[in-house]
């Protein structure tokens, strides 16, 4: 298996509606992944482009709509999908065009414009759900969420105020983001949080991330490739993927199991035993507040339960020293949340973090491994990607 | 670094100070049922609730389905469930599902039905036990909580069609003692 | 990985024009059942499952969930790759050539009978600012592209409507087809008009069913199954959304995926392959495929196909289980159909359809408009 690489990242700015076209976004993203890695699209094996629901952009097929905004004319393209978990996803599947030997170098592009249906995206969630037994009942994509968090809080009795906390943190940390939508980061109070308008109890507005357009774009190599270039590189050390059944209401939603074996998926073939150590910084997927919580139960780097206690004690924060700072990058609740771009934006925080280039958000604590973690579908999937220098 | 991106805002549409076009899509669909869902629904037309058994795991499955997705076995026995169950989790709604906001809450809720394996539940809404409708949260607190019991309430037999809409919703109900 | 990777299991469905006894779940259960019965094993040996799907297609936003179930996938390595079947045997592939998964699992299905309106669905698949306003019915892409095609390789309707004649006869002889016919020319070219110089018997009818493909790295699959299909190589390739900037004449999409397949495959001549399962959505579609995959010159697949080159008992059968034409339009799932068909051929299991010393079969995809894209597999029984 031939070891990869990441050479070279790109993002562009996050927004409610970006005045640029979906093929526009993946450009400017996949052209700044380019300039960095110090490449042209010639250099460029293989595409991969991630994106959620074609209904964003209202275009049916979108992967091909989008290819040549991915640079992708004239070279083997594939579109890959996993609802919300696509961002990392994609990396995943970049990864595998280089470790299995067949291409040396593999441009990965994930693009959202969520802006284009009116008259909210929302709208389109109703139909992620069963058309015969859910759909008939006006459901909507805060219900699933709420039902779970109720579920988490209620098994694990987690006060509102702990859940609040990580919005608290995440938007905090997002201050220091170039890319961040305007109007989402700020220095928020807990009672903040909590009183703002109740969307789908206990979900408040302020508990959710926003409705993002944006893209973001990597460029992969294989170790003989990215060797030609001398400098320090972030290696992808494990790599591991999980779906659940789609019978969600036969699951108990307290536990997202679904991260736990991707996540042992990704610690096998990275080698790690001790996940709480070996882990030094971490990007949980966090649409919603309580999620980052549920989801770094699930990655094992806390006890079940416990991720709120911790939260409590600083032990996620980004200035942590001894514990594991977990969305230095702001999160999708800081920074925004464009689906496919933020899990992709989320694994580049990890990359950015261990180059020592993440500027005011750099981590203090020592870091040689992060990983970033993604989730999607009906509370389906886990994608989980580990970087190391 | 420098990040690319041209943020608008939203009158900026509405004045059409951008230009942009729309379109309609009539993305319109006929799905089959098929033989699980089509029995289970014929069930609910008369009253009834039906779940699947699996031979091999034994689980009593809810929704239906011809094969288990554990074993991968095909069931093969259907069973009648009660049309009662206990609520596993629920949450309180101020928003259609087209994001437009709710005066009045809805309460969505996965309930597990009596008669079916541990954790089978199905997603239905839960409505006040005597007015129907809730006023707000905090009386919908007061009636209902994560274990409440719940009782399906259904259409007219001559109002059923064949759909899960046949339940028109569950009520909080006191337990038997 | 110096391993090629072997087929050893196919399952699959009856082909039809409407399927309203099963759903979607229970048809891909059907195909997938028969799949790990033909493999020899379960769905709990299986590494990593992939399936094709499009939102659009199903009616569903983010049909991903709903694909564990009826292939025993539950809590295992799960995506979609929407692109056709022949991109998503290559992510298996690719996923077993990394040497961390041994056995994979590919899925692929159409339930076209369930969209009520697919000329607006196809609609929406147009660029939504250049194209789509222009209100027509996206079918006249094709018309434009055989218009084009057959004025500069000098190939008729004629010739195409041979292929319609050819495909469907073929069709009588596979049990799971769909629209099997014995027509006539005349049946053919005075079919009504659609979008000139296409015709309505020019156009594949869309088709209900399922396909399952079972995996596995060379060292297992000889240890588990008699006669394993091995992918000597494949190829895919996207040559531009933009219409306007297209190659109208030449299928550079294919060109470029079997440049890719040759190579690896190790074939210098594409006429050393002994027979092919090349797209033939559209009636001029497969004489444009062949030339792309040097075949036949530019301009001699029409006069080849007269001279009876890919007939059954031709030098190079193409499209012997029928094609799209016979057995129905399956969106990305018709190269699937092309795959189980090839299998069945190299394990001298084709019955009536049977061609003699059948060695090294090609498969070729297309997936259909407004795109360019498509991929090239080529498949073997050599040890």
């Amino acid at each position: 298996m031939q070891k990869v690489a990441i050479l070279g990242a790109g993002l562009t700015k996050f927004s409610r509606r970006a005045k640029e076209t979906g093929k526009e976004l993946a450009f400017y993203a996949a052209k700044m992944a380019l300039e960095e890695a110090g490449l042209e699209i010639d250099d460029i094996d293989a595409v991969v482009c991630v994106s959620a629901p074609d209904a964003f952009d209202g275009v049916h097929m979108k992967g091909e709509y989008l290819s040549d905004g991915c640079g992708a004319s004239k070279k083997p393209f594939m579109r890959s999908y996993v609802g919300g978990g696509s961002g990392v996803f994609g990396i995943i599947n970049g990864w595998y065009h280089v470790a299995s030997g067949t291409f040396n170098t593999c441009l990965v592009v994930a693009e959202e414009k969520m802006s284009s249906s009116m008259p909210h995206p929302q709208g389109i969630f109703n139909a992620i759900y069963d058309q015969f037994l859910e759909r008939p009942l006006g459901v909507n994509l805060l219900w699933i969420f709420s039902l779970e968090m109720q579920r988490y809080m209620a098994v694990h009795k987690i006060p509102l105020e702990l859940i609040a906390l990580v919005a608290v943190k995440n938007k905090k940390n997002a201050i220091d983001h170039p890319c961040a939508q305007e109007g989402i980061p700020g220095n928020y109070t807990v009672e903040e949080i909590l009183n703002s308008e109740i969307m789908c109890w206990p979900v408040t507005r302020l508990m959710v991330s926003p409705v993002t357009d944006g893209a973001a774009a990597v460029v992969l190599a294989s170790y003989d490739f990215a060797k030609k270039f001398g400098k320090e590189n972030i290696w992808i050390e494990g790599v591991g993927w999980c779906l659940d059944t789609s019978y969600w209401t036969n699951r108990d939603l307290y536990y997202p199991r679904y991260v736990e074996y991707a996540a042992r998926m990704a610690y096998e073939m990275a080698g790690i035993k001790d996940p709480r150590k070996e882990i030094h910084v971490v990007e949980p997927y966090d649409p919603f507040a309580y999620k980052e919580l549920h989801h770094l139960e699930g990655l094992l780097l806390a006890d079940k339960g416990e991720a709120p206690r911790l939260l409590e004690k600083g032990f996620w924060d980004r200035d942590t020293l001894n514990g594991i700072p977990s969305s230095p990058s702001g999160g999708l609740l800081g920074v925004g949340n464009p689906i496919a771009a933020a899990g992709l934006m989320k694994v580049i925080e990890i990359y950015w973090q261990l180059k020592g280039k993440a500027g005011k958000r750099q981590v203090k604590r020592e870091i040689r491994r992060g990983l970033a973690q993604a989730w999607g579908d009906l509370m389906q999937v886990g994608t989980v990607v580990i970087l190391g220098k | 670094m420098e990040f690319k991106g041209t943020p608008l805002k939203d009158k900026d549409i509405k004045e059409k100070k951008v230009f942009y076009v729309d379109w309609h899509v009539k993305a319109n669909y006929a799905w089959d049922c098929g033989i699980a869902l089509s029995y289970f629904f014929e069930g609910l037309k008369n009253g009834k609730i039906y779940g699947r058994s699996c031979p091999k795991c034994k689980r009593i499955t809810l929704p239906p389905r011809m094969f288990c997705e554990l074993c991968f076995h095909p069931t093969d026995k259907w069973v009648l469930l009660k049309d009662t169950g206990r609520i596993n989790t629920f949450s309180v709604s101020y928003l259609n599902w087209d994001a437009s906001r709710r005066e009045k809450p809805q309460v969505p809720a996965v309930i597990e039905i009596d008669g079916a394996s541990e954790g089978m539940g199905i997603l239905h809404l839960i409505a006040h036990p005597e007015k129907i409708e809730w006023e707000n949260l905090d009386e919908v607190l007061k009636y209902i909580k994560v274990g409440t019991k719940v009782k399906a309430v259904w259409k007219d037999e001559k109002e059923r069609e064949g759909k899960i809409t046949d339940i028109k919703y569950f009520i909080p109900i006191k337990e038997e003692k | 990985m110096k391993e090629r990777v072997a087929i050893i299991g196919i399952g699959y469905t009856q082909l039809r024009p409407i399927s309203p006894e099963v759903s979607f779940r229970e048809m891909i259960y059907e195909a997938a059942l028969k799949a790990y019965n033909d493999a020899g094993i379960e769905p709990k040996d299986v590494d990593t499952f992939v399936a094709i799907s499009e939102d659009y297609y199903e009616g569903t936003a983010i049909f991903d969930e709903y694909v564990p179930d009826q292939l025993g996938a539950v809590l295992k390595p799960v995506h979609t790759i929407t692109q056709d079947g022949i991109t998503a045997l290559a992510a298996c592939c690719m996923q077993i050539k990394t040497g961390i998964f041994k056995i994979a699992v590919l899925e692929g299905h159409s339930k076209a009978s369930n969209i009520l309106y697919p000329s607006h669905i196809d609609a929406f698949a147009l660029d939504p600012i250049l194209v789509r306003p222009l209100g027509f019915n996206p079918v006249f892409l094709a018309g434009l592209e055989m218009q084009r095609f057959l004025i500069e390789t000098g190939n008729t309707e004629y010739h195409t409507s041979l292929v319609v004649l050819k495909n469907k006869r073929n069709a009588l002889k596979n049990p799971i087809a769909a629209y099997p016919a014995n027509l006539s020319i005349e049946d053919v070219l005075s079919s009504n008009p659609v979008s000139f110089p296409l015709k309505e018997l020019d156009i594949s009818k869309k088709a209900d069913g399922a396909f399952v493909i079972i995996l596995a790295k060379e060292s297992i699959a000889k240890k588990l199954v008699d006669k394993p299909v091995y992918i000597e190589g494949i190829g895919w390739l996207q040559e531009t959304p933009n219409i306007e900037k297209r190659d109208l004449v030449n299928a550079i999409y294919l060109q470029g995926a079997a440049n890719m397949a040759y190579k690896e495959a190790g074939i210098k001549n594409p006429l050393e392959i002994d027979f092919a399962e090349i797209d033939d959505t559209f009636s001029y579609k497969e004489l444009q495929h062949i030339e792309a995959l040097g075949i036949a010159r530019p301009g001699e697949s029409g006069i080849m196909l007269e001279e009876g080159y890919f007939d059954p008992e031709g030098a190079i059968p193409i499209n012997i289980s029928g094609g799209s034409l016979g057995c129905g339009n399956l969106h990305d799932a018709n190269s699937l159909r092309g795959i189980v068909e090839a299998v069945l051929q190299l394990r001298n299991e084709a019955g009536e359809r049977q061609i003699e010393n059948a060695e090294i079969g090609l498969v070729a995809s297309w997936r259909g408009i407004p795109t360019a894209s498509g991929g090239v597999v080529i498949l073997s029984n050599r040890e």
